[in-house]
């Protein structure tokens, strides 16, 4: 057992380090740190500074574009992004859609998609939800039909993220209605700007725009945007959604935000002394750097099996990884939260562009805390993570 | 970055848990607790012939130089196992101050008796006001002749009812909660002036509560320096909760095992317990927990090795929150899981609990070392 890394790891963090220091936009990073949306623009200039340096798609297979990193040094770079902190490459693009192309797709699907994912020249979403069908994904409606070299989708699709910025969907429709519900289901990509595809927003409680619903009405699709085979489409998905076990955890951005609790907590007084100098909040606030200092244990135990034996078998451990990472994710706004205290309320109306100066250092607390409560819903929620330990782990 | 264990640490794994498989059942276990002193000396022999008792002693002194993941590594088996017989007083607390701080004649004197089995050994450091506050002694060290004479009163040391020596903290100078003029006592238990009233502990152990009144042993018996050795007690008693650790994951572990089994057999309503999903996700949440144990565990055991004294306390802390913590939400999950018999004393499910429940309260509980990992500016 070892818990150092290496020197040449050692070095590749100096190097990830560095280059994040002198190449993510400032701006960027700032309104990162305030917990505000950034906007489309702001993140494309950013993955393309990064694919330009060839890390936009760093764990896809050398061929398509990757490093050939170790899971070592994934996890380095995950954790140095997480904390600088800038935002990740386009996880709908780079970690869902892609792997399933490069894995399941043919060689033409190849060619035409994988180098705009890297290139960001198409931004994707991601067609899994619907209104009927949350944690119970594989109940889902929305239906392709085959007409000759065309599939005519009609549907519905919700919690849609970016879906407003996107170029391209991946869409889980239903290709046999007869079969059982898994079996029936195929992976099918299309332009978003094809007939007949609305996008609604959807305003979340943090006043926020990030999801939404979008509506298919006899959208006309070419056969040839299936990806792998028809009624497939369920094991591209579980694929999909095994694919990324340990950036879930999110413990960079945890740690990101612990710093930022502290540096608040030194300047705002309560009782003529800074905040961080009361016992009980130090106390709360180490609480919480305990829980995460074993998650990212955890983390690395899962990481390191991987590094020497491959990503086979998954890790019992892993299955931690989401519960106790969103559950850390949270406790750490609340603790925001509770530094600022009552200067929590103000509602700044001109939102992500922080023209109200004045409140520029509290404004996204509050909407933050709000908008963090997502984490132990989506992805499978905390409840379907504990179904799959029960299962999977336990056995029972 | 690496957790797997090296092949000799697997090979000692399979040969501790295969030793404790075959001799430590519960009903076995019943059988040591009416022994004399509340445990086996037949298993002490055979730990001892297994070389776990020289485990972590330097070859030249007989022992095997094996690390802080070796100890890890029987002291989860012992947790698992809910083992009666006294590896962390001997083994762990006591040949900790003769490996760290003896000198080549008390190494001689006392280690190779703790190697092959013949010897064991307690720690007598907790008072009536100490609480987990290793520099309050009021016990006192007092100079005569070369030697010292030793009064004072020291409670639940484990293992004091058997100890063949007790290794004693004393007071050689200074005030009660002075960081300085704190001494370490080799005191053979056969001393005159040594009281013992022993007693069973919750969790099946035994202790005793000792009184020293005049008690007189020589210069040589003063390990390292007799006015400065917190620092030691600190290293040391640190060594103890990396070991409480690994014992606390690994009764965790057969806990966590026990209730499963439980759920899959017990059968209400026409079907096992384990379909109802408001107890699946119980049993998940508890290996949530285990798992963040184990691996502040593994934290604890490689902090061991850490160069700065305050950086593995920091470490060593909150691993034992995490611990604490997590021993305390199994335990009382298990109980509950396993209903009503759970409450028996013939079920196994609750002595770990009690065992869980007393390693919290060693060497600090969970809001001490909350404490301690804020007064040593965090961990992030």
């Amino acid at each position: 057992m070892d818990l150092s890394f290496s020197k040449e790891e050692v070095a590749f963090r100096d190097e990830v380090r560095e280059f994040f220091k002198n190449n993510v936009p400032p701006e960027t990073r700032k309104k990162m740190v305030e917990g505000r949306h950034l906007s489309k623009d702001a993140m494309v200039a950013w993955w393309r500074i990064l694919n330009k340096k060839g890390w936009g798609v760093s764990h896809w297979p050398k061929e398509y574009g990757g490093t050939g990193w170790s899971s070592v040094q994934h996890y380095i770079f995950n954790e140095e992004l997480q904390m600088h902190p800038a935002p990740a490459p386009l996880a709908f693009g780079v970690s869902m859609v892609g792997p399933v192309i490069y894995t399941f797709g043919n060689e033409k699907q190849k060619k035409q998609y994988l180098p705009r994912i890297a290139s960001v020249d198409d931004w994707w979403c991601q067609g899994f939800s619907e209104p009927g069908s949350g944690s119970d994904l594989a109940s889902l409606k929305t239906k392709a039909e085959r007409k000759g070299d065309k599939y005519i989708i009609n549907g519905q699709k919700t919690w849609t993220t970016l879906a407003q910025h996107a170029d391209m969907i991946f869409c889980l429709c239903r290709t046999d209605t007869t079969a059982k519900k898994q079996m029936g289901i195929s992976f099918i990509v299309f332009d978003m700007k094809s007939k007949g595809v609305t996008v609604r927003p959807i305003e979340t409680i943090d006043g926020g725009h990030e999801v939404n619903e979008v509506f298919f009405d006899d959208v006309e699709v070419p056969v040839e945007n299936l990806i792998g085979e028809e009624n497939k489409g369920w094991d591209y998905a579980k694929f999909l959604l095994g694919n990324e076990r340990t950036g879930i955890a999110r413990v960079g951005v945890s740690k990101e935000r612990l710093r930022r609790i502290r540096d608040l907590a030194s300047k705002v007084e309560s009782g003529g002394k800074p905040i961080i100098e009361d016992q009980k909040f130090r106390e709360k606030l180490a609480e919480v750097e305990i829980e995460l200092k074993a998650l990212e244990l955890t983390q690395l135990r899962v990481v390191a099996d991987e590094n020497k034996h491959g990503k086979g078998k998954p890790n019992p451990a892993s299955s931690v990884l989401k519960i106790k990472g969103s559950e850390i994710q949270q406790t750490t706004t609340e603790l925001l939260m509770e530094v600022i205290g009552p200067f929590a309320s103000p509602y700044d109306e001109h939102g992500d562009e922080g023209s109200n100066e004045s409140m520029d250092w509290t404004a996204q607390i509050a909407p933050s805390y709000f908008n963090n409560r997502k984490v132990s819903i989506y992805g499978g929620s905390n409840e379907i993570q504990r179904n799959i330990i029960t299962k999977a782990v336990l056995g029972l | 970055m690496d957790f797997d264990l090296s092949e000799e640490q697997r090979l000692l794994k399979e040969s501790v848990d295969g030793l404790l498989n075959d001799s430590y059942d519960f009903d076995s276990r019943k059988k040591y607790r009416a022994e004399k002193g509340g445990w086996s000396k037949a298993v002490w022999g055979k730990l001892a012939e297994q070389g776990l008792l020289g485990l972590p002693f330097a070859e030249d002194d007989g022992g095997f130089g094996a690390g802080a993941v070796e100890t890890m590594i029987v002291m989860e088996a012992l947790g698992k196992a809910l083992l009666l017989e006294p590896y962390l007083a001997t083994v762990v607390i006591s040949g900790g101050f003769l490996r760290r701080g003896g000198s080549a004649a008390q190494k001689a004197a006392h280690i190779p008796g703790i190697i092959d089995g013949s010897k064991t050994f307690a720690f007598a450091q907790l008072e009536k006001n100490s609480r987990y506050d290793l520099q309050d002694v009021s016990t006192t060290a007092k100079k005569k002749g070369d030697g010292w004479v030793i009064d004072g009163e020291k409670f639940v040391v484990l293992n004091g009812e058997n100890a063949d020596t007790f290794i004693v903290t004393a007071r050689t100078k200074g005030g009660q909660r002075d960081a300085n003029g704190i001494g370490l006592f080799l005191v053979p238990a056969d001393a005159k002036g040594i009281a013992k009233k022993g007693y069973p502990t919750q969790d099946g152990l035994h202790a005793a509560d000792v009184t020293f009144t005049g008690v007189e042993v020589g210069a040589d018996s003063a390990i390292g320096d007799p006015e400065n050795g917190l620092a030691l007690i600190e290293r040391v008693v640190d060594d103890a909760r990396i070991a409480l650790c690994a014992e606390a994951v690994g009764a965790m572990d057969e806990s966590l095992k026990t209730t499963v089994e439980y759920l899959k057999t017990r059968t209400q309503f026409g079907v096992p317990i384990g379909s109802f999903q408001t107890l699946q996700h119980r049993a998940a949440d508890m290996f949530v927990a285990v798992e963040q144990a184990r691996s502040m565990s593994m934290f604890a055991t490689m902090a061991s090795d850490f160069d700065d004294a305050k950086e593995r306390a920091t470490a060593v802390a909150a691993a034992k929150v995490q611990i604490g913590k997590s021993a305390k939400f199994v335990g009382q999950q298990a109980i509950q899981l396993h209903g009503g018999i759970g409450m028996t004393q013939e079920a196994r499910i609750g002595h770990y609990f009690k065992r869980l429940t007393m390693i919290e309260n060693t060497f600090g509980d969970t809001d001490y070392h909350l404490r301690r990992v804020t007064n040593g500016g965090g961990l992030v």
